[in-house]
């Protein structure tokens, strides 16, 4: 028996009708991991022996009907830290770090009852595509082993996508959580800048970094931001702004609901097949009664050249506090003090990171500075007001989450800059601070095609809604590597 | 078109050491990332503002209430070499001029 592919609504359903015990399903989980995971190496810590007591603890509680996350297990992308279990970022310089505090959403996560099964692979540090950049493993694709998860919450997409749990935190600084559900046919959600604390995520560009989820279903997703989301008094940047029930529009109809499908979201770069399955999205949505209009956001071209040296010059900041001292990768046989910082980052950062590293001190440097980071400032501001114009007459916008569906390992790895366009429709949403969703939009040559819906600042619950009538219509989350779901 | 002695400058801004090769390569990859962001110089931002938080959150207050939430032992916990609450860290000095 294997609790394979179950969303966390029908593992609560049987969790709270005593069905299955938390005990059970903790059990089931880690032998559905040591089954499935030798083949996509999503995890890279496991937290065995504290789950399954927290497992148990659990059950001696019971199972509440209002929390749809007690005993149920998740895994943690590992630039989120948990304490005391292992927390590297996919990085050399932070092999042996275990955190003394949790992050604001594993705190709520674990007091919602979620069981934390273990941390799973992304890019060093979360820069990336394909989680190709991970310093310890090489992640494959759900649906076929020879291709990329997408990146950089590459190993917390496969995991989710393989069966191996319900729900997985991801990070989204670019791209990270769409374009990885978008590869592995599921569901993420890339929240409001400021919706959710990053306390205790590791930092990589603080403008732009979100913690969202990766579920199979739309429901889970809501289920998952109802506990995460929500004002911290150590965040700073989250918005004191009380926290609807994102499940409570799921299932109303969306009839009169205007979208817009901007014409560069179609363009040049976007395989055609991927487009014709944004296309019959669209004509979905007109079938559910909702009106689809073509627009223009004409400042998307310049997204990714403005988002590489904005995420990079933050980057660059962010990093300087790896420097060997007082915890992380320390370089041995050093000198002094200054060959302590410059060899712990030469030999603890991999080559993407250290690229970025350069990218961004050079933006921020005297007599770079205007030309490349205010600029790129100037040019995101125009980004953002591309998109509020559009939201003057549109409640959301859809359009295809990447611009082709996943590639082979190792296709890319090489070029950076045919690696960057990857994210050519995920990172204007970022630039602007957006929710954005990407759901599963069928198949094209047997590989997932994932569909974005973004939204206007703090309305989550469109998105959910919209997003939830167009899976109901569709099903096509109900496809599962290797056959539909039993 | 940047140069390898600029990269090499920026390098030492970063605390990062490259080999002959790495500084080539980075040069390399450098130049072709600032290529493309090149295209940034066409675009109008004349009076334009710079976007860097996009909530338009501005001077976020609290009281500055100290609390005491994390054990000495507990902060100390990764620190590779200490002595005591102390960090321990290699002589500032050259270790030639001892």
């Amino acid at each position: 028996m294997s609790y394979d592919n179950l969303d966390i609504t029908k593992l609560h359903d049987q969790l709270q009708s005593g069905k299955l015990t938390a005990a059970a399903l903790t059990a089931q989980t880690f032998a559905d991991i040591k089954r499935i995971d030798p083949e996509i190496d999503a995890f890279l810590t496991l937290n065995e022996a504290a789950a399954k007591k927290a497992a148990a603890a659990q059950d001696d509680a019971g199972i509440e009907a209002d929390k749809p996350f007690a005993g149920v297990p998740v895994g943690i992308k590992d630039n989120i830290v948990t304490k005391g279990l292992k927390t590297t970022a996919a990085s050399k310089i932070l092999n042996n770090f275990v955190p003394v505090y949790d992050a604001t959403v594993v705190e709520k996560l674990q007091a919602a009852g979620a069981i934390i099964a273990g941390k799973l692979n992304l890019d060093e540090f979360a820069m990336g595509s394909s989680t190709e950049n991970s310093a310890f493993k090489t992640t494959k694709n759900a649906w076929d082993h020879t291709k990329v998860p997408g990146g950089s919450s590459g190993g917390s997409a496969a995991a989710v996508a393989s069966g191996q749990l319900p729900m997985a935190l991801g990070t989204d600084t670019g791209g990270s959580i769409r374009q990885p559900a978008a590869f592995n046919g599921i569901v993420g959600l890339k929240p409001t800048y400021g919706r959710v604390s990053r306390w205790g995520v590791i930092a990589f560009a603080s403008s732009l970094d979100v913690v969202g989820s990766l579920t199979h279903t739309v429901r889970d997703a809501a289920l998952t931001l109802n506990v995460i989301a929500g004002h911290d008094k150590k965040d700073a940047t989250t918005a004191d702004l009380a926290v609807p029930d994102y499940t409570a529009k799921l299932g109303q109809s969306i009839q009169g609901m205007k979208i817009a499908l901007p014409e560069e979201y179609l363009g040049e770069g976007v395989d055609p097949a991927v487009a014709e399955q944004i296309k019959q999205a669209a004509e979905q949505f007109r079938s559910l009664g909702a009106t689809v209009e073509t627009v223009s956001l004409p400042h998307t071209k310049y997204a990714v050249p403005a988002y590489y040296i904005i995420a990079s010059s933050e980057a660059s900041s962010n990093l300087q506090r790896f420097d060997g001292i007082r915890y992380g990768f320390r370089a041995k046989d050093v000198k002094n003090l200054e060959d302590v910082y410059v060899r712990s980052r030469s030999e603890g950062f991999g080559p993407e990171v250290k690229r970025r590293i350069m990218l961004g001190t050079f933006s921020l440097s005297a007599g770079f500075y205007d030309a490349y980071f205010k600029k790129a400032a100037q040019v995101r501001t125009l980004i953002a007001q591309d998109f509020d114009k559009v939201f003057e007459d549109y409640d959301f916008i859809i359009g295809p989450t990447t611009p082709t569906t996943a590639f082979k390992i190792g296709a890319k790895v090489t070029d950076p800059l045919t690696m960057y366009m990857n994210d050519i429709l995920t990172i204007p949403v970022n630039l602007a601070g957006l929710p954005a969703l990407s759901i599963p939009a069928g198949l094209v040559d047997g590989m997932p095609v994932g569909l974005q819906l973004i939204g206007k600042q703090f309305d989550e619950q469109t998105l959910l809604q919209a997003a939830d009538a167009f899976e109901t219509a569709t099903g096509y989350q109900d496809a599962i590597p290797g056959g539909a779901n039993e | 078109m940047i140069s390898k002695d600029s990269v090499a400058h920026v390098a030492g801004l970063a605390k990062l050491a490259f080999s002959e090769d790495e500084l080539q390569q980075y040069t390399a990859q450098l130049d072709e990332i600032l290529n493309m962001v090149a295209q940034l110089e066409t675009v109008d931002t004349t009076g334009v503002p710079v976007t860097t938080q996009s909530i338009h959150l501005e001077n976020v207050m609290r009281e500055d209430v100290a609390v005491n939430d994390t054990d000495v032992q507990d902060l100390l916990a990764n620190v590779p070499t200490k002595k005591g609450t102390l960090i321990q860290v290699p002589s500032i000095i050259d270790k030639e001029d001892d």
